[in-house]
């Protein structure tokens, strides 16, 4: 099973202690690999937060295309970085031989344009440059927004730190909203675009569990939206269905739980907005989440969401201090980063609640 | 009892035939018929009678209703001794004996009352596997007719389906007997997400107008069988069980009424909402439904416009005179006379046009409250007519009821029965996936009949058609072998279209009806419906689901790698 970790904290920190969660959680022979999503950024990306930067993995031929492909587009580099990676071979990890992250500056004519606009183009390069890379199976394009940093690798997580040497306090990855998720085994032709957390349009989404109504999630999502793509993960429909409730339908966050974990029949005949949820659960049939899951989720604005299948089926935990909420998987995982916390105060979400974490850092729990 | 007497055979006078003409081949019974005439080898029944057990009661007379059993006196010889010094003769006894009657208007159908009635278990019929039946039936030329399902469907497809995808270790299976499982379906016609007249007020969401209406209901619903077809006892009992499961188990299953309207008091009671009240192209019945609008105390939970069924698709209803009785011809406002439905709505002439005409007057009717669905028989233009249904701008198309080649009837041509009629799942899964490919899966949904629960197991194969894309399924025959209807899929009865319905399901004679007992019947349907919802989450629980899985065809597979293929579903050996 996946174990899921996100952070969200009032100052910058380093990727170490969400990966001190993965270790703490791991069980047994799991953790094929690991990857996270940074946000609100700062260290090396401080400053830059209005240029949309680019995330990916991929050979040197990898990049010209890309490059070529931004030049085209009227993109123009403002900001490269490259991670030292550890060349050592006792290290397991499967490198791509780079890691490019990238800001640039906007086409000049999409400069002064409404933010509605230039979205639809972030998405559209992320995709385009996925599909060159993809098709010359040169590297993999994970994120293309503004203050948004992906990282996803093959090996053991801690092998994967040590080779980008994320153990490091004092370090140029910093961000106050960190996701994180440790590769789970079962699938062994690992797909660097199966790990979550997922990425799309300011949504970050990570799970675990098994999606059970995968087929019916992705039949709907393929032909709803172009960037609902790829299908590696069953997990990635949790994500479309987030975006597509909250962006693409622009209703309020607390309808994604009504769609993923419908009211029984019963219990939604009793409300006086029955009507209107009937009308949601048949227009959502298809994106409902029947299976066990934990959501853990980044909303654009940097809330942070929690929300569990209508069983409870997956644990998920959050835990606090005066500095920064911790969501996790297992409790194991807050123990080892917040060890004296009051744990009376931890939320175990219930299977009929969205908790949402603002950006003052309040823990709110929404009953559905 | 039999008389006993004596006598000598003439040898002479039974050497020749009824012709008076004497035998050449010296058998002495041989040529007492044409060959041509009817025989027990024509007919696909043979009576079995054992005359050393049987009592003589004549129970089996009494109950055959197809006067195929006849009391009749029969000469049997034996020797006896007689004289001081006793001495073997020949002698006879007459008895009364059960004979086979052997003409098309009274062969034995097969139906098994006689073996039912018997006491000593002394008669019963045999298939007769090499009969005549199709070369002697057409007498008169008339072709047959008879009711019950298709015959000559090779394999049976739902079977060489499984339940392949179970949940283990990655994701937990459930507990049928204690999770909650919300097995409810959509009926009527669903808007996408981003038409739903909803709006954000105060943080939520709340409807600024009219949306189409849409029930949740069971997804097995009993499908349309008219008074008239059913005995209205028959009809009542289903009624009766469809009001029970919904007022007592709160199991929402819905019933359609078929063509042949309503009694008048069940159109103006709130049971109404329970019932799918059909219009097929007769508008047989109709005329009561409109006078008892101004009374109804609720909506009908659907209105269903028939265009085709799948026993005989392309034609239309038929209902022999023999079954309409008085209070048939006052239900249904007609004479005695066959009452034979058009084969098409009278002035339909094209989708779009029913679109707006039949569609739009049913909508009006129950001004937009009621959905309006539609039932066709599959055909190769099936998923031509659903897509273009899809497409209704109006968004007053409430469902699709799609009927494949073995669903059944209470009368029809057996030519269409046995030969005209598309099987059901390719279609159904034709139609999904596209609406999957446009995006608009749900949108009408899908309801499929034909055939299902024909083994007997209706949850199985409900589970599948759901999996394969169906919102539910209608099921009608085996509802009335529940009841006691012994037809099936071998020529066993299927006289559904002769009023003698032995089991007083399909007739409309007060004394065969009494053969039903009502409340026995509807407790059957009750019992079934409720071991079925048992099965149908035992089903669910090992794939994880508490929802109905519809297009979860993953959690399928299939053992012939041709439906695989077809039904674009895993093969597995």
């Amino acid at each position: 099973m996946c174990r899921i970790a996100a952070i969200k904290s009032r100052n910058p920190l380093p990727p170490a202690p969400v990966l001190q969660m993965m270790i703490a959680m791991q069980k047994g022979h799991d953790n094929s690999g690991f990857a996270m999503v940074m946000q609100d950024l700062d260290g090396v990306f401080a400053g830059r937060k209005d240029l949309p930067l680019l995330s990916m993995a991929c050979t040197p031929a990898g990049l010209e295309q890309a490059d070529e492909a931004m030049d085209r587009l009227g993109f123009e580099l403002q900001f490269d970085w490259r991670p030292e990676v550890d060349p050592s071979e006792q290290l397991d990890i499967q490198r791509m031989p780079l890691y490019v992250f990238r800001n640039y500056q906007y086409p000049e004519t999409f400069r002064i344009r409404p933010m509605e606009e230039r979205k639809k183009l972030l998405v559209d390069t992320r995709l385009a440059l996925r599909k060159l890379l993809a098709e010359s199976n040169q590297g993999y394009v994970y994120s293309f927004w503004p203050d948004v940093l992906t990282l996803k690798e093959i090996g053991d997580p801690r092998d994967i730190a040590e080779a980008f040497h994320l153990w490091k306090d004092n370090q140029p990855l910093q961000a106050r909203v960190i996701s994180a998720q440790c590769r789970q085994n079962t699938n062994y032709q690992i797909v660097r675009y199966a790990a979550h957390p997922f990425f799309l349009e300011g949504y970050t989404l990570m799970g675990n569990g098994e999606n059970t109504f995968y087929q019916k999630n992705r039949d709907f999502q393929q032909r709803l939206n172009p960037a609902y793509t790829g299908f590696e993960s069953d997990t990635q429909c949790f994500l479309y269905t987030l975006h597509y409730v909250v962006d693409t339908l622009g209703w309020p966050i607390q309808y994604y739980k009504h769609v993923i974990t419908p009211l029984p029949f019963e219990e939604m005949a009793r409300r006086p907005d029955a009507p209107v949820l009937q009308e949601i659960r048949q227009a959502c049939q298809h994106l409902e989440i029947n299976g066990p899951n934990t959501v853990i989720f980044v909303l654009p604005d940097g809330k942070m969401g929690i929300a569990c299948d209508a069983k409870k089926l997956r644990p998920v935990v959050v835990g606090r201090d005066d500095d920064m909420v911790v969501a996790a998987s297992e409790v194991c995982g807050v123990n080892m980063i917040l060890p004296d916390r009051n744990s009376e105060a931890d939320v175990y979400p219930g299977e009929r609640e969205l908790v949402i974490v603002d950006s003052s850092l309040e823990v709110q729990r929404w009953p559905q | 009892m039999a008389a006993i007497m004596e006598a000598r055979i003439d040898q002479e006078q039974i050497k020749k035939n009824g012709h008076g003409k004497q035998e050449k081949s010296g058998f002495p019974y041989a040529a007492k018929v044409f060959v041509r005439d009817s025989n027990a080898v024509d007919f696909p029944w043979k009576i079995a009678w054992n005359s050393e057990t049987c009592i003589r009661c004549g129970a089996c007379v009494a109950t055959c209703t197809f006067d195929s059993l006849q009391p009749r006196l029969q000469r049997r010889g034996r020797s006896v001794s007689v004289g001081n010094l006793p001495r073997p003769a020949e002698a006879a006894d007459v008895m009364i004996a059960v004979r086979q009657v052997n003409d098309l208007a009274h062969y034995c159908r097969g139906c098994g009352m006689c073996e039912k009635v018997c006491p000593t278990g002394s008669i019963r019929p045999v298939a007769n596997g090499r009969n005549r039946f199709p070369v002697v039936a057409r007498k008169g030329g008339s072709p047959i007719k008879r009711g019950g399902r298709a015959h000559l469907i090779p394999g049976r497809v739902l079977d060489s389906i499984k339940v392949g995808r179970i949940s283990q270790m990655t994701d937990p299976s459930l507990d049928a007997a204690r999770h909650t499982f919300d097995m409810l379906t959509a009926l009527g016609r669903g808007l996408p997400a981003d038409k739903l007249p909803l709006k954000v007020e105060d943080g939520r969401l709340v409807s600024t107008g009219w949306s189409p209406p849409m029930h949740w209901v069971y997804p097995i619903l009993i499908g349309d069988m008219s008074i008239g077809a059913l005995s209205w006892r028959m009809w009542e009992a289903l009624a009766l069980a469809v009001g029970y499961l919904n007022e007592e188990y709160h199991l929402p299953v819905r019933m359609c009424s078929g063509e042949g309207g309503m009694p008048v008091k069940l159109l103006t009671s709130k049971y109404l909402q329970y019932m799918i009240i059909q219009i097929a192209s007769g508008h047989f019945g109709w005329n009561r439904i409109i006078k008892a609008m101004p009374q109804m105390v609720t909506d009908p939970a659907a209105i269903l416009i028939k265009i085709g069924q799948g026993a005989k698709p392309g034609d239309g209803g038929l209902l022999p005179a023999e079954k309409v009785a008085e209070h048939i011809q006052a239900i249904r406002g007609v004479p005695h006379a066959d009452l034979l439905s058009p084969p098409n709505h009278q002035g339909l002439y094209s989708i779009e046009e029913s679109v707006q005409k039949m569609f739009l007057s049913m909508n009006a009717a129950f001004q937009f409250r009621v959905p309006v669905a539609i039932k066709v028989a599959a055909s190769s233009t099936s998923v031509s007519v659903f897509n273009n249904l899809v497409r209704d701008p109006y968004h007053i198309v409430g469902g699709f009821f799609m009927d494949g080649i073995q669903g059944g009837t209470g009368a029809a041509h057996e030519v269409n029965l046995d030969h005209s009629g598309h099987p059901i799942l390719s279609k159904l899964r034709d139609c999904y996936l596209d609406a999957v490919a446009q995006g608009r899966q749900g949108q009408i949904p899908i309801f499929v009949g034909g055939g299902f629960g024909e083994t007997g197991n209706l949850a199985a194969d409900a589970f599948k058609a759901i999996c394969l894309g169906a919102s539910g399924v209608f099921a009608a025959k085996i509802f009335l072998q529940i009841a006691g209807c012994v037809g099936d899929e071998k020529g066993r009865c299927n006289a559904c279209n002769t009023g003698l319905c032995p089991v007083g399901i399909c007739t409309q004679d007060p004394s065969l009806v009494a053969r039903l007992d009502v409340d026995a019947a509807a407790q059957n349907i009750v019992d079934y419906f409720l071991a079925v919802d048992q099965e149908l989450k035992k089903l669910m629980a090992p794939i994880g689901n508490s929802s109905l899985p519809i297009g979860r065809s993953d959690a399928l597979i299939s053992m012939d790698k041709a439906v695989a293929d077809r039904l674009q579903i895993g093969y597995a050996c």
